[in-house]
């Protein structure tokens, strides 16, 4: 009889804790959704990012923040990546409506049979860079010659590929390529000689840090840098992506689609006339890079944006074309492409964003830039 | 007597441990090459520089400073309690309902021979599937759940990933345990004509709490390991796995700072375990004799 009673006490006692802590977690979960679904008759719309919040997106948070969404009657959910999380994938599966995504990566997605489609290309420009400290002397591709090149992999490091071998350089066997972590350490401790950076991240993680032979933090003139745009081999970065057959089937998805690219194209708008406040929105939004670090990511970004001539998110066919030739032919050290074919005619659209750009423009909105002066950022040590 | 004596003489031990592996830092830190050891190529020591090994107290200095300079931001380890908490949270759900599983399948394996000759390799084969390929599944299926008014959280993706890692130890111990009860003891129950379930109720559930109680732990460590690498791979946000990935991206400029929330996640596992160990003593009456399993 003991035994009996002491056993329904210690599984009701489980059964007491589980249920507190599930209810605990409902509740919470509860009274998001009715936060969300209080806009009444709007439609909820998933975009899914490549990683955390940063000012990378800006943009979408600051159309969140303004109330541009809610103005197309849209209530949207920015949904953030993780270390395994695949944006294409997410899109292709149905568990998002759009998709932030690099375009190779995306083609290459594609090529697997994700069908989804470029619905908007807001990065212009590529933010890769190959960066090294100025005694090295590396000012262009062809300077990489006997040196030790840092690299990402994992699809980072065709734009260096393509490169490398443009400058008329083997990078099987006239460069020494070395897999770098996705920080700048190899670079500061002289283990690599160019070490991959993107712009608008880890270039600024190398000024955020005291350089030992001054004592004050790295400047610029410490650094060279090979920028890809202009060595010709630079690949389109982030765009939006929209799921192919819904583009093709489903009229209300078309429909919102013109709609969250106007709200969207016009949160980055606000980015780049209020850099300020849009890094501040982001903080908010939880980042948790430091304030001086996201401020400068936000202005980066804006440089990769702007002036965009065709209208912020027009697929450009050059750039485009680029991209895809960089795709199929750049090999990597296995010997393989990003691609094998051409992508078909459903990789990119500019139906729904020149829609989108007319109702900017409808509104007055200045959607290519052409006056876009980036601001000068202070950074501190760690990026605090 | 003894026994308080002996308690306090483990909590001796494990401060020695955590000491030597302090002095273990440090003590590599000042007498290791800066540029770390290579062998053919491969670096198996580490480098000693500030940026990849950071001393001791600038680790204890950056935990005391505030995580960012943005205006009420908290200090890095107030930040890194109340990640820590969330992630308890998630895990604990996850543990809850991955020992409830676990503990079902192992009624189920015993009560029917066949089941455990059916799904015993399953169970085994369960745990070799690697959860980065798991983690992106589970949140694209979540994703697409949605009924009534419920709607699919990234946390519980978190918490089913959890569940996954913390059924298994808990179905295994607790199928050894139904199973441990002797021949003469099972054949007293059948004496006193009691059917399967009385019998499970007064002799093979009682006799299966020393063996539950270390798979219960054993869950609870690897709800804890389930949860900080399920953050990190679905970006669920709020926990002390997507800390320690956000912190370590400023490694380069700011490097003492990723190792607070690693130090949390440590006692984060010690605290699940220990919650645990709470718990058993509730059932202590049954725990006569614990076995590891």
């Amino acid at each position: 009889m003991k035994h009996s009673k002491r056993i329904t006490l210690g599984v009701a006692a489980i059964a007491a804790s589980a249920a507190l802590i599930l209810s605990g977690c409902s509740s919470s979960g509860s009274s998001t959704l009715a936060a969300s679904s209080s806009g009444g008759a709007l439609t909820p719309v998933k975009l899914q990012l490549q990683w955390f919040t940063q000012a990378q997106f800006a943009g979408y948070y600051a159309a969140l923040d303004q109330g541009y969404f809610k103005d197309e009657g849209l209530d949207v959910t920015i949904v953030e990546g993780g270390t395994d999380i695949v944006p294409q994938t997410q899109l292709a599966d149905g568990a998002v409506d759009y998709a932030v995504a690099w375009v190779p990566k995306a083609l290459a997605s594609r090529e697997q049979g994700a069908g989804i489609t470029d619905v908007g290309q807001v990065f212009q420009r590529s933010g890769t860079l190959q960066v090294s400290m100025a005694d090295k002397n590396i000012k262009t591709a062809a300077d990489l010659k006997g040196k030790v090149v840092g690299n990402w992999g994992y699809g980072n490091e065709f734009e260096m590929f393509a490169g490398i071998t443009k400058a008329g350089l083997d990078p099987a066997t006239d460069v020494q390529l070395v897999q770098q972590a996705f920080d700048e350490s190899g670079l500061l401790d002289g283990s690599i000689d160019a070490a991959q950076a993107e712009t608008y991240n880890e270039y600024a993680q190398i000024l955020e840090t005291v350089n030992p032979a001054t004592g004050k933090l790295y400047q610029p003139s410490d650094l060279n840098v090979i920028d890809w745009n202009t060595e010709g081999t630079a690949m389109l970065q982030d765009a939006i992506w929209a799921n192919t057959e819904k583009l093709k089937s489903d009229p209300a998805y078309q429909d919102t689609t013109v709609k969250f690219l106007t709200a969207a194209l016009k949160g980055w708008v606000y980015a780049r006339d209020n850099p300020e406040k849009a890094s501040a929105i982001v903080v908010a939004a939880g980042s948790q890079l430091g304030a001086s670090h996201q401020l400068w990511m936000t202005n980066e970004i804006n440089k990769l944006i702007w002036p965009s001539p065709d209208g912020i998110g027009v697929v450009n066919a050059d750039s485009w074309a680029q991209t895809v030739n960089v795709a199929m032919n750049a090999k990597n050290l296995e010997g393989s492409t990003v691609i094998t074919k051409e992508p078909d005619a459903d990789a990119y659209d500019n139906t729904y964003v020149n829609k989108a750009l007319d109702n900017l423009k409808g509104e007055g909105v200045d959607v290519t830039g052409t006056s876009f002066k980036p601001l000068t950022v202070t950074l501190t040590e760690g990026g605090k | 007597m003894t026994r308080a004596g002996g308690r306090s003489y483990a909590v001796l031990w494990g401060l020695i441990g955590v000491i030597i592996l302090l002095a273990l830092w440090e003590g590599y830190k000042a007498l290791g090459p800066s540029s770390g050891v290579e062998l053919f190529g491969q670096g198996i020591l580490p480098k000693t520089d500030d940026r990849s090994m950071p001393h001791l107290w600038a680790m204890v200095q950056r935990a005391a400073e505030p995580v960012n300079s943005s205006a009420g931001s908290p200090p890095v380890w107030l930040a890194v309690i109340g990640a820590a908490l969330n992630s308890l949270g998630v895990a604990a759900v996850g543990w809850a309902v991955g020992s409830v599983i676990g503990l079902l399948l192992a009624i189920l394996m015993q009560r029917l021979r066949v089941a455990e000759r059916a799904v015993l390799p399953w169970l085994i084969l369960s745990q070799t599937v690697p959860l980065i390929a798991l983690a992106p599944l589970i949140v694209a299926w979540g994703g697409k759940i949605q009924i009534g008014a419920f709607s699919w959280d990234r946390w519980m993706s978190v918490a089913v990933i959890a569940a996954y890692l913390a059924f298994f130890p808990v179905a295994v111990g607790a199928l050894r345990g139904l199973q441990s009860p002797d021949t003469i003891h099972l054949e007293l129950m059948r004496s006193y004509d009691a059917g399967w379930f009385k019998t499970l109720v007064r002799l093979r559930l009682p006799a299966s709490v020393p063996y539950l109680l270390p798979a219960l732990r054993l869950g609870a460590a690897s709800a804890i390991v389930g949860t900080v690498v399920a953050e990190v791979s679905t970006g669920y946000k709020g926990g002390i796995g997507r800390m320690i990935v956000e912190f370590a991206q400023s490694g380069t400029s700011d490097p003492a700072k990723a190792y607070a929330p690693i130090a949390g996640a440590v006692v984060l596992g010690l605290v699940a375990a220990g919650l645990v160990a709470l718990l058993g003593l509730g059932l202590k009456r049954f725990n006569r004799q614990e076995v590891s399993s």
